[in-house]
C-alpha cells in the first residue's frame, strides 16, 4: 500500500514543473520534500492529491491510478488560506465533517483543545499562527492512509512550529499512514522525518533516510542538501 | 531541530543517552515503566520510528525489557544503575582524554591537572 510516481512529467504551459520523476513512499513513514521555490514540491503533492494530472507517466495511490476521486484516500493540506474566512472554527469543522466520511470529530476536538483553538471564533479573526494550527487540525482529523502537508510551517513563528511538530507526532497514525510534507524550515524537521528527498528543477536529485545522513555522513539535513547541490548531482 | 540534538550522532542513540542519564540521576527508577513510544516521541519532538529504535537498542543493551501488551520497563535490578553510571563515566573519561591528547598533554600532566583542579576547588569552598 504505497504512493508511487512512475516517470511522471508535468508542464504548466511551456514551463516544466516535473520531469520524469519516479519515487515511492511507504506506509508508516514521514517524508520531507525539500527544494527551492518553484522546484516542483507543491506540484508533486497536487499530483498525488489528484488536483493536477500528469502529462505523462502514472501516479498510483494504494494501487489505484490517481483521479480526483482519490480524495477519499488522501488528506491534503494546501498552503493557501481558507476559502470561507467568515466561517467560525466550529462551522469549518462541521463543513469538513459533511464533506469527508472519514472525518473523526473526536480527534478534531482533542486537537483543538491541545492547540487552544477557540471554536466560536471566526477564521478571519484568527492570527496567522492559529489559522496554521486549524489547517493542520482539519488535515489530521481525517483518517486517510495518505496525508499531504504543503508547507505546514511556512510563515509561522518558532513556538507555533514546535506546536505543529508535537501535534503531528501526537495525531498521525505513525504505524500505518504515509505522511508527506514540503518545507523550507529544514531545522524543524530534522528529528521528525524518516526520509528526505531533494527536488531541483523538477527532478528528484536525492532521497535518503535521515538516519543514514546522520550516521554515515555526520551531517544535518541542511549540510547534506548543500553538499549535494554543490556537487550538482 | 530541538536544541540539544546534533547531527553528528544518530538521533536514536542520543535519545538512548538521555534516558540512561535520567536513570543514573534517579529521575527514572529501576523497574519503572517508560512512556509509550508515542508519548516519548511527543515529549522529545522526535519521530516515533526513531524512538522505537531507541527502545530496541536499550533492550539489546539489556537495560530495559518489553513486556508483551504492557510496555517497556527499566529492568528491575539496581545493578542496572551501577552499570549505566560506569558506562557514562567511561564515555566522559574517553572524551576528556581525547581532548587532552589533542592539545598534546601526557597522562601525567592530565593527572596533575586534575589534582590541581581539585585542590583549587577545595580551597575555594
Amino acid at each position: 500500500m504505497t504512493v508511487e510516481l512512475r516517470n511522471v512529467s508535468k508542464k504548466y504551459g511551456s514551463l516544466a514543473a516535473l520531469t520524469d520523476v519516479s519515487i515511492t513512499f511507504e506506509p508508516g513513514k514521514i517524508y520531507g520534500l525539500i527544494g527551492e521555490n518553484g522546484s516542483g514540491k507543491s506540484t508533486t503533492l497536487k499530483l498525488i492529491a489528484g488536483l493536477v494530472k500528469p502529462d505523462s507517466g502514472e501516479v498510483m495511490v494504494m494501487q489505484e491510478s490517481v483521479t480526483r476521486r482519490i480524495a477519499k484516500s488522501v488528506s491534503y493540506m494546501t498552503e493557501l488560506d481558507f476559502f470561507y474566512p467568515m466561517y467560525t472554527v466550529d462551522e469549518m469543522l462541521h463543513y469538513y465533517e459533511s464533506q469527508f466520511a472519514d472525518f473523526n470529530a473526536d480527534k478534531a476536538a482533542k486537537m483543538l483543545e491541545m492547540m487552544k483553538l477557540d471554536r466560536t471564533k471566526r477564521i478571519q479573526a484568527l492570527s496567522k499562527g492559529y489559522r496554521g494550527r486549524l489547517r493542520l487540525v482539519l488535515a489530521l482529523a481525517r483518517e486517510t492512509p495518505v496525508v499531504l502537508l504543503d508547507e505546514p510551517f511556512s510563515g509561522l513563528d518558532q513556538m507555533v512550529r514546535e506546536a505543529i511538530v508535537k501535534s503531528l507526532l501526537s495525531f498521525i497514525d505513525y504505524e500505518h499512514q504515509i505522511v508527506i510534507l514540503t518545507t523550507h524550515e529544514i531545522d524543524e524537521v530534522e528529528t521528525l522525518l524518516d526520509e528526505v528527498a531533494i527536488i531541483k528543477n523538477g527532478s528528484i536529485i536525492a532521497k535518503e533516510p535521515v538516519e543514514v545522513i546522520h550516521a554515515t555522513q555526520g551531517k544535518s539535513i541542511i549540510e547534506w542538501m548543500k553538499s549535494i547541490l554543490r556537487t550538482g548531482a | 531541530m530541538p536544541d540539544e540534538f546534533h547531527a553528528s550522532k544518530p538521533i536514536y542513540l542520543q535519545v538512548v543517552d538521555r534516558i540512561y542519564f535520567s536513570i543514573v540521576r534517579g529521575e527514572i527508577k529501576h523497574g519503572e515503566k517508560l512512556p509509550s513510544v508515542r508519548d516519548m516521541a511527543v515529549q522529545m519532538g522526535v519521530n516515533p520510528n526513531t524512538i522505537q529504535r531507541t527502545y530496541t537498542e536499550m533492550e539489546r543493551d539489556g537495560m530495559v525489557e518489553t513486556k508483551r501488551g504492557q510496555g517497556t520497563y527499566v529492568k528491575n535490578d539496581p545493578a542496572v544503575v551501577v552499570e549505566l553510571r560506569n558506562k557514562i563515566k567511561t564515555g566522559i573519561v574517553e572524551e576528556f582524554v581525547e581532548s587532552m591528547n589533542e592539545i598534546g598533554l601526557t597522562n601525567d600532566e592530565m593527572l596533575e591537572g586534575l589534582q590541581q583542579f581539585f585542590s583549587k576547588r577545595e580551597g575555594e569552598v
